[in-house]
């Protein structure tokens, strides 16, 4: 198996914060340091718990952002609002700090580098996975052909975009399309709108080119997207879908 | 909007309880017959503990309860689990 197989149950460990890098104006990438880390697959992710003094604790679950690495795994934490858990994470969380973790989580919402063609899907930092799948990609030297779709509230929400920006630049089969849903950049050629049909199936991503799919989001996001894709004629065993939201989940 | 989320986020609470990853598993709805991934199922966090429903039927196919140490699974409502044992070492 690619990666790290699982052996055995998961089990609670401490991992070490080493840096961290803020993203955008709410949402930064957590370095950790994570002794015995046994390695993970793209898509996977990682139950966190912080505990107060008195005992009450409280676990979220957050995508891990990063290719495999050794003993090094990157989280990206969007910060909500009248969030318990991602306030401490995106603001108070700070190098050298430990935090409790669990994982890789998860064996369905994978990718595997393979040469056939992947459509991503992403609604806000549903994105996070969904570039692990692009790190791994481009850390493995995979040339399968990938498609993100991203949609985003504006410009300033977006995540990775440098990065995202260079693999386009480096022609190396990465394109990635951005839907803004709220306000776009100065100049955009179409108002601001929900992902739609269109940029589903762009040239070269009909369905009968039976790409893999993977959508992330919230889940009223994760649910149109698959419908839409279904009813443009993809085989529904060829999606995979990943739900997030605020209501004691993923955060 | 819906309220649920996904199989996809049991992972961590059943990978507590067993060595097998249980959210690729597939399971087959005892109300309706559909087999649907764990992953696909739809979970509901606001109850006493995680709920996860069929994705067509609705109906339930699994409870986890967790408390005092204890952990209670109700698997009744999936007649059939089809997964991957892990690997060995």
């Amino acid at each position: 198996m690619a990666g790290a197989a699982v052996l055995g149950r998961l089990t609670w460990r401490a991992g070490t914060v080493t840096s961290v890098r803020e993203e955008t104006a709410t949402a930064r990438t957590i370095v950790l340091n994570i002794p015995g880390w046994p390695g993970h697959r793209s898509g996977q992710h990682v139950d966190v718990r912080l505990t107060a003094p008195d005992g009450y604790s409280v676990q979220r679950s957050y995508s891990i952002a990063s290719a495999p690495d050794g003993d090094q795994v990157q989280l990206t934490v969007q910060r909500l609002p009248d969030g318990e858990v991602s306030p401490y994470l995106a603001q108070v969380l700070a190098v050298g700090d430990p935090l409790e973790l669990r994982g890789p989580i998860g064996g369905w919402f994978i990718w595997e580098p393979a040469p056939a063609p992947v459509l991503l899907v992403a609604g806000g930092s549903g994105v996070v996975p969904l570039m692990a799948m692009i790190r791994t990609r481009a850390a493995t030297g995979t040339q399968a052909p990938f498609r993100l779709v991203y949609s985003v509230r504006g410009p300033g929400d977006a995540l990775y975009g440098e990065e995202l920006a260079e693999c386009q630049r480096r022609g190396d089969g990465l394109n990635v399309a951005y839907v803004y849903t709220r306000a776009t950049p100065a100049g955009w050629p179409v108002p601001p709108g929900r992902v739609g049909a269109g940029v589903l199936t762009a040239p070269g991503w009909a369905p009968d080119r039976h790409p893999a799919a993977f959508i992330c989001g919230p889940t009223g996001f994760v649910e149109a997207a698959a419908d839409l894709l279904v009813n443009a004629g993809h085989d529904p065993r060829t999606i995979k879908t990943e739900r997030f939201g605020p209501s004691g989940g993923q955060s | 909007m819906s309220a649920h989320l996904d199989g996809n986020m049991l992972g961590g609470e059943l990978g507590e309880l067993f060595t097998a990853d249980i959210t690729a598993a597939t399971g087959q709805c005892a109300s309706c017959g559909t087999v649907s991934a764990i992953a696909q199922t739809h979970v509901y966090t606001r109850a006493p503990g995680l709920v996860a429903r069929c994705p067509t039927c609705a109906g339930v196919m699994l409870r986890l309860v967790r408390g005092g140490g204890r952990a209670w699974l109700d698997l009744r409502g999936i007649s059939c689990l089809e997964l991957t044992p892990p690997a060995q070492p």
